[in-house]
């Protein structure tokens, strides 16, 4: 295999996609005229059967080693030439593809330039693939078990799917009860069912559940090793335990917005002024109130509204939708008229966002109910003897409006927790520019994270209500479940290796590692690579002094090879050419 | 001469944002000058120095480094790692004494297909005012 190389070439027409516009015999011929190939064709689609079968046929009358397919871009059909290749007994890494569609044929005019670009491209291709290794992925076999952080709803339910899987589950709770804010809550929307009993149904099951392990008032203090075999150290009472795990679910809720940083809004300052959140406990309490003639309820606080404030020049509230506080309001609206069928109840909104199953014919009846709502924003809260005044401006009437109220809630925002940024760097998590956890992917991989075999359940990630996390919190779990249940884990093969020959062992490149995937071998004297902990970034490539450490699929001479190929101007016949030589 | 000059630029695309915000601008069908060669990295953390001096020292007319937004980097901070070495290769380049615009960086998302398309169109028209690289003649002569 690594004798000399054989390279065939593929070029694809993709119907008239790339045919209409790049010459695909042009680009043919010239490809067949680069070293090392062997052969170069043309066909109308290289990922059909009949294009595939073009390929292997090709591999075993001619004996080619590399491939390149000139077609589409390798996001789309990497995976599917690489098979073609295995099918045909080639290593699956001999394979360079050349993006002629997206980057060329579909946004470039027909005419010699593209033509050219395509050639290049081509060419480039085919550099880097005589310059390819054979690799081999590699598989570890996992530990089959789980840590959750967080012992809120989400986490509790991930647990509890994990469990029932048959997984030892460990929870990593800091309070020294379960059910993180749920558990603070009186009645749900839209059903207006009692919190409590669900929250302490999921509470029983997990303290009763043979294969889950609690830690409460314990905390993660350092987390090693990889997908499959993490080692997560937990503090509980001065104690340090080391818990094995296979897959961590971080499930770490949130923060409410703090209302003093919208000092307008008189929150601390006047008794009658209260949280969403403080509301709830009234109603669990159901006591406090005597008799209110009127409840102001203010929505968006510390959400829509990109306000600076308490003069250190930082936004100090949040551009997000917090997603659960127009139902939140709405409930609580619902059931403070209920409760005093005599008090006046108003709503201050910027917009009602009722989108949920069930949401909108939940406000709906609010408004039935006789709760007022009035599109604006307060301005300010001011005291007027026992009461207090909401004073706003009404933008439907477009006039200043004074309500007097007994009690004015506040619809605090959901924001990351204070210590987000300590556990993003404990579980090597990124966080989107709002402050919360960054799933893999926003549509596609919305509960795994860029660290392989850490997952995102709840709030942590972004605003949501009890439903949203409880479905997020089970698709954690699946999604856990998913090397858990195989047993083993494919290792990428595209990672660092070392030159054992050149490494001093000097470190820089484990200083640069974001993965800590590097350490110093005691014995030898030289780095060595965690495979399974290596995302294959290159970074560690750039800071080692001596290049003694790269990255398979893209060490430097294979890169350089594909720049020289792309910098070799002279070879192609642009204009500027024919006047400067 | 100037008029028929077309700029070459090589551009190093990290593979999960620009890289994809190109295949993108493909997709969505906008059109930009085919002046471009792309070489595909994992992450702009590990586009060498090398990379970019040489085919500018070579004749290329311009290189492109396209990475993810800063925070979003899908490796954590290889993104801040080439913003440093940026500013630096710039200097280098000075040094040699070619025109140190001529090392473009831009963070371009994988949904920013027009913003890629964009900034091609931008670049190609920038290096044109600037002209043809001085090291393609060297060579050539």
């Amino acid at each position: 295999m690594t004798n000399s190389p054989r390279v065939g070439v593929y070029i694809c027409h993709c119907g008239i996609n790339i045919a209409a516009t790049v010459d695909v015999h042009a680009v043919t011929d010239y490809a067949a005229r680069l070293p090392n190939v062997v052969i170069a064709r043309n066909y109308t689609y290289m990922c059909s059967d009949p294009g595939q079968a073009l390929i292997k046929n090709d591999i075993a009358e001619h004996n080619l080693n590399r491939i390149v397919v000139a077609s589409c871009s390798p996001r789309m059909h990497e995976p599917t030439f690489r098979a073609v290749i295995e099918e045909a007994g080639l290593n699956p890494y001999c394979l360079d593809m050349a993006n002629i569609r997206e980057q060329c044929s579909w946004v470039h005019p027909a005419g010699t330039m593209t033509t050219e670009k395509a050639m290049q491209l081509v060419e480039s291709a085919v550099a880097k693939a005589t310059r390819l290794e054979p690799l081999q992925t590699r598989q570890v076999s996992i530990t089959p078990s789980a840590v959750v952080v967080g012992g809120g709803i989400s986490g509790m339910q991930s647990a509890l799917d994990l469990a029932d899987a048959g997984f030892d589950v460990t929870i990593v709770e800091h309070a020294a009860q379960l059910g993180g804010h749920a558990a603070q809550f009186y009645k749900t929307f839209p059903t207006l069912e009692p919190a409590g009993l669900l929250v302490h149904e999921l509470i029983d099951r997990v303290t009763t559940h043979p294969h889950i392990n609690l830690m409460s008032e314990a905390e993660v203090t350092d987390v090693s090793g990889y997908v499959g075999n993490f080692n997560v150290r937990v503090k509980r009472n001065e104690e340090m335990t080391n818990v094995p795990a296979g897959a961590i679910i971080v499930a770490t809720g949130f923060e409410t917005f703090d209302p003093h940083r919208k000092p307008e809004l008189g929150y601390g300052k006047y008794p009658q002024v209260m949280t969403t959140l403080e509301f709830e406990q009234v109603f669990n309490r159901q006591s406090q109130i005597v008799n209110p003639k009127s409840i102001v309820f203010i929505q968006c606080v510390g959400s829509r509204d990109q306000a600076i404030g308490c003069g250190d020049g930082k936004p100090q509230t949040n551009a997000y939708c917090s997603r659960v506080c127009c139902m939140v309001t709405a409930k609580q609206a619902r059931l403070v008229r209920e409760q005093f069928p005599n008090a006046d109840v108003t709503v201050f909104y910027m917009d009602v966002r009722a989108f949920g199953k069930g949401f909108e014919e939940f406000y709906d009846q609010a408004r039935e109910d006789g709760v007022m709502y009035r599109r604006g924003n307060p301005s300010e809260i001011l005291k007027r003897g026992e009461r207090v005044v909401v004073r706003a401006e009404d933008t439907l009437l477009g006039e200043q409006v004074e309500v007097e109220a007994d009690l004015v809630v506040l619809a605090v925002g959901i924001k990351p927790r204070a210590n987000s940024e300590a556990v993003a760097q404990l579980f090597k998590l990124s966080r989107s520019g709002d402050g919360f956890f960054m799933e893999a992917h926003p549509k596609l991989r919305p509960v795994e994270t860029s660290m392989a075999g850490v997952f995102l359940a709840g709030c942590c990630q972004s605003p949501k209500d009890i439903a949203d996390s409880i479905s997020q919190a089970r698709a954690a779990a699946s999604a856990a479940m998913i090397p858990l249940m195989r047993g083993i884990v494919q290792v990428d093969a595209a990672t660092s290796y070392i030159d054992e020959e050149l490494c001093a062992g000097c470190g820089q490149c484990a200083a640069v590692c974001s993965f800590s995937a590097l350490s110093l071998h005691p014995v030898r004297g030289k780095m060595t690579v965690n495979a399974a902990l290596c995302q294959g970034c290159g970074s560690c490539a750039l800071a080692c002094p001596s290049k003694a450490i790269m990255v398979h699929q893209s060490t430097f001479e294979q890169v350089m090879s594909q720049v020289s190929a792309l910098a070799d101007w002279n070879r192609l016949s642009l204009p500027v050419e024919a006047e400067a030589v | 001469m100037t008029d028929s000059y077309e700029p070459r630029i090589i551009a190093f695309l990290c593979n999960w944002c620009t890289y994809t915000g190109a295949d993108l601008a493909g997709t969505s069908r906008l059109q930009y000058p085919p002046n471009v060669r792309v070489v595909r990295m994992m992450c702009s953390g590990a586009v060498d120095p090398v990379y970019v001096l040489k085919p500018l020292l070579d004749g290329a007319d311009g290189v492109l480094i396209g990475g993810c937004h800063p925070g979003d980097c899908h490796y954590q901070t290889g993104n801040y790692k080439t913003r440093r070495r940026y500013v630096a290769m710039r200097e280098i380049l000075k040094s040699t004494g070619l025109d140190d615009t001529r090392i473009w960086l831009r963070w371009i998302s994988a949904s920013e297909g027009q913003r890629f398309a964009e900034t091609i169109t931008e670049m190609v028209a920038s290096l044109k005012e600037l002209g043809p690289s001085p090291m393609r003649v060297a060579w050539a002569v």
